[in-house]
């Protein structure tokens, strides 16, 4: 025994094994209960994904065939919404990292609301597709271009709708991605460029975009990757229970979480379809895992080329 | 020592605050045309403040404020009818840690040429010759002009640094601690090609390094708290200083 | 003019600058608009003027006098100032309206239910039928009493956080101090990994197994119940709490980790004495981000609750919460009807309580932690 050897009294440490024994169990119980999750998912699906179940249209009141449909719509949605909500959320994002003063009330203003953003249920925006995108906004188009409010052009539930729902949803998370992929390009580099005599505009264009793009990308993938499955938002903004072909912007359409909400709630025959569940699952989860990956490729391809 | 020249940039009573806090108490100094001027003193002192004033680089930082005057060829710096971009374009500036952009060595210099309007592609390369000869690299990376800039060592991305400074040819340059993160070569091929560039242009260095300021500036100004203590020509400072404060600074019985 | 005046007018300059102000801007208008949009079909019900025929029919039972009456108690556009309250029913309202006053002490609510009479129908005001105890929208005499609402999504609430905040609390602090750093390289992504389930993946989840093993294990009546949709919940909710928490824990000072261990206490007690503490209004931060997802989370609790409107707290019976019974209802609603006010109301009601628990986080949360750190 040497004098630093047992300083704490054995009641002591029984306690501190005990404290870090019940962190690890969370941190433990919390892996486990994901990896089951996979495991489950993949048992109970894996035998039922076949190139037909991709390849294929819904039959028989979803109850066979498979969901092409629904994964097209998904993967036309993300790329809507991407395109709607990337280039705003960049440009709130380049505001409030090269424009905003800290003490500047609008500057306060727009980051309050991006946070508020940020917390608002998304079956609120879903109240709010249907009011302002689609009875407001759709409607009014119609008015302006049909001549009547009741044409039935925009002024229905729709793909367009949903993806404008949802590019307002995943705003805020795309905001913050690019802002911290904008604040990692050094200080530095944007004193250099305006001590050359180079304005605000131009060193944002030629040295803080080109420095942060691949931040950018992947922070947006990301953001947008939580838009894919989201199903609240869009619960009645746009989302077809059955589609036979037809895709079009203003048309409604399949989603694979709607789906699979449909298939796990409202089937004829629930036992029955629950292996059409699990494989949508998998394709689901397959097709958000599938974004996230991208963003890890890019982002590893674009730094070794720099 | 060489004889006065005109003066090209010169301050009164300039003080400057970050918000509540002064950094800097009524400062006179006079700058020479085709000169060295050095600022020492120890960190924190307010010199590297004082160069960033000249081109105004402290715009950038939120609610800082100046009183004084700020003078080059005459004009006040911070007057309302100063275009800050303009100013910047005639005043280079070279800092303490190299940055140069992730781009090719060609871009990184061209890039304060680019800003103003398209250049022909001779127009271009006759600079970036001219630039890198004028920062004694031009031998050194002739053959890779378009290699990333980043490939380039400590000392030659500073060098590529004062190229690009001087591609615009500013008629002033703020050199803030240039070799600092250099080893001693590079620093001594710095120090050379300071020399060198006087002839073209007034040069404002601010150094941590008294040697250097002894080797390379033909003024030197010394620094304290934010005071500017003693400003003569070098070889004064160094060898009788009139104040007791500078006199304990560069003999290291101070910081 | 002098030589270092500016040399074109720079419009392009000025163009960009200002597009980008006006896109920033779009934010703000965002929630102005959420404001305005999901407000305004709310306030329909207080107006008194009903658009559509349903509606017209439902508010014709009604008297004259209790649509009168409504006006004076609401003022939609005096919904987001409450201080401007002068009325007492709808200073009364204020309990339902500020469920995050309610949550702390349920209690009274749940006494308030006894209040209203059951008097016939057709001279109920509207404040009298919200404060209803039975959630009855679809019927011949329809029913739109929130309370059962109001508990289940309390209880939901409560389950999830019970469940959800300690795990991700004592994970996040087993990442930050106990892991070693190959542990923590798996079981930091791979909970960061669940955050990006999709909800409605999370609730099936729940509705196929974890209902049956818990009907299993615990015997209990129904299936799906308010415990089976509190843990789907809790699994939206331990990611957001786990990463939030982790990351205001690893931002406590190293120097006041060291100067604990400097004083001869151990890991553990660093960690839960010192570290915890000062971590508290992250944590804090994040339990109460934890409490706005679960609140607002639709999918799990439409999928896993049971979605009974039932008037019990006991959580081993179906539950059915405001943003299930906007996600289920929404779909089937006459336009402009009475109910599709209401479903309106119970989005306002959503986006008020996560405005002020954002509110909340970002001015009392924020100025403690810097208060903390700053010693100010």
């Amino acid at each position: 025994m040497s004098v630093f050897s047992g300083h704490l009294p054995a009641s002591k440490r029984v306690l501190g094994f005990f404290a870090v024994l019940v962190a690890a169990f969370a941190a433990v119980a919390i892996v486990g209960l994901i990896v089951s999750m996979f495991g489950i998912f993949i048992a109970g699906g894996a035998q039922h994904l076949s190139w037909s179940f991709l390849s294929e249209a819904p039959r028989n009141n979803n109850m066979e065939g498979g969901i092409f449909p629904a994964i097209f719509g998904t993967a036309l949605l993300v790329l809507i919404m991407s395109i709607l909500g990337v280039p705003i959320g960049t440009a709130t994002a380049i505001y409030l990292n090269e424009y905003a003063k800290q003490t500047s009330v609008f500057a306060r203003s727009v980051r309050f609301a991006v946070n508020t953003l940020a917390g608002v249920p998304s079956i609120v925006f879903g109240l709010f597709g249907v009011g302002f995108f689609v009875q407001f906004l759709g409607k009014g188009l119609d008015g302006m271009m049909y001549g009547s409010m009741e044409a039935k052009v925009f002024g229905q539930e729709s793909l367009l709708w949903c993806s404008a729902t949802l590019a307002v949803l995943t705003l805020p998370v795309v905001i913050v991605a690019v802002e911290e992929a904008l604040r990692a390009v050094p200080r530095e580099l944007r004193e250099a460029s305006l001590a050359l005599g180079a304005t605000k505009w131009q060193t944002i264009i030629k040295v803080v975009l080109p420095n942060s793009v691949t931040g950018i990308l992947t922070g947006s993938i990301l953001a947008v990757s939580r838009g894919a499955g989201e199903v609240a938002a869009i619960l009645f903004v746009g989302v077809a229970y059955s589609m036979d072909g037809n895709v079009g912007l203003t048309e409604k359409f399949m989603h694979l979480g709607y789906h699979l909400y449909v298939l796990a709630t409202q089937s004829p025959d629930v036992e029955k379809a629950l292996p059409l569940q699990y494989a949508t699952t998998l394709v689901l989860l397959g097709l958000t895992f599938l974004l996230n990956f991208t963003a890890i490729y890019i982002r590893s391809r674009l730094r070794t080329k720099a | 020592m060489a004889k006065e020249t005109s003066i090209k940039a010169r301050t009164q009573t300039f003080s400057f605050f970050y918000g509540q806090k002064q950094a800097l108490f009524d400062i006179n100094i006079d700058m020479h045309e085709n000169r060295v001027t050095a600022f020492i003193g120890p960190s924190g002192c307010g010199k590297s403040t004082f160069l960033r004033s000249i081109n105004r680089m402290n715009d950038l930082i939120e609610s800082t404020k100046h009183t004084g005057l700020m003078e080059v060829d005459g004009v006040d710096v911070y007057g309302s009818d100063v275009d800050v971009v303009t100013l910047r374009r005639r005043i280079g500036m070279v800092f303490q840690k190299s940055t140069p952009f992730p781009k090719s060595i060609f871009e990184n210099i061209t890039y304060g040429l680019t800003l103003t309007g398209k250049k022909s592609k001779s127009e271009l390369e006759e600079v970036v010759e001219s630039s890198l000869r004028r920062a004694a690299l031009w031998e050194e990376v002739k053959d890779r002009l378009h290699h990333s800039a980043l490939g380039l060592s400590g000392g030659q991305q500073q060098r590529l640094c004062i190229a690009r400074a001087v591609s615009v040819n500013p008629e002033i340059l703020l050199m803030d601690e240039p070799c600092s993160a250099l080893d001693p070569i590079s620093t001594g091929k710095v120090e050379e090609l300071i020399t060198q560039l006087k002839d073209q242009y007034t040069i404002v260095l601010v150094t941590h390094n008294m040697q250097q300021a002894a080797r390379v500036s033909d003024y030197t100004g010394f620094f304290l708290m934010g005071k500017l203590i003693e400003f003569d020509r070098t070889r004064t400072i160094f060898t009788s200083p009139s104040k007791k404060e500078t006199e304990d600074y560069i003999t290291g019985r101070f910081g | 003019m002098n030589r270092f005046s500016a040399t074109s007018k720079r419009f392009g300059e000025h163009i960009a600058e200002w597009s980008i102000r006006i896109v920033a801007s779009l934010s703000i208008l965002v929630i102005f608009l959420i404001f305005v949009f999901v407000f305004r079909e709310a306030a329909g019900l207080f107006s008194g003027a009903q658009r559509s025929q349903a509606a017209a029919e439902a508010a014709a039972s009604a008297s004259a006098t209790p649509a009168d009456h409504e006006q004076d108690v609401y003022n939609p556009d005096e919904e987001t100032d409450s201080a401007a309250t002068t009325s007492p029913s709808n200073a009364n309202d204020q309990d339902v309206y500020n469920p995050d006053a309610t949550i702390e002490e349920p209690a009274p609510a749940a006494a308030s239910t006894a209040t209203p009479e059951e008097a016939p129908q057709a001279s109920k005001s509207l404040w009298e039928q919200l404060t209803g105890s039975i959630w009855q929208p679809v019927s011949e005499d329809p029913k739109f009493g929130l309370i059962p609402l109001f508990i289940g999504t309390t209880k939901t609430t409560i389950v999830a956080i019970v469940i959800g905040a300690p795990l991700g609390i004592l994970a996040a602090l087993y990442t930050a101090f106990f892991a070693s750093p190959r542990v923590r390289n798996i079981v930091k992504p791979t909970i960061e990994l669940l955050a990006g389930f999709p909800s409605v993946v999370i609730g099936f989840f729940c509705l196929t197994i974890v209902a049956t093993f818990l009907q299993d294990v615990l015997g209990t009546a129904f299936r799906l119940n308010a415990l089976v949709g509190g843990f789907g919940l809790s699994l939206a909710v331990i990611p957001l709490v786990y990463s939030i928490a982790e990351e205001s824990l690893t931002a406590v000072p190293r120097s006041l980790r060291e100067a604990s261990l400097a004083l001869g206490s151990t890991e553990w007690q660093t960690a839960y004495r010192v570290m915890l503490p000062a971590a508290a209004p992250g944590v804090f931060a994040a339990v109460l981000l934890g409490v706005g997802r679960a609140f607002g989370e639709t999918m799990i609790a439409l999928m896993a609750t049971g979605n009974a409107a039932m008037k019990t707290w006991s959580v081993f019976e179906p539950a059915r919460t405001f943003a299930a019974t906007i996600g289920s209802e929404m779909g089937e609603v006459v336009w402009g009807s009475e109910h599709y006010g209401i479903l309106f109301l119970l989005g306002s009601m959503l986006f008020l309580f996560s405005f002020g628990l954002n509110a909340v986080t970002e001015l009392y949360v924020k100025s403690r932690l810097i208060k903390k750190f700053q010693g100010k």
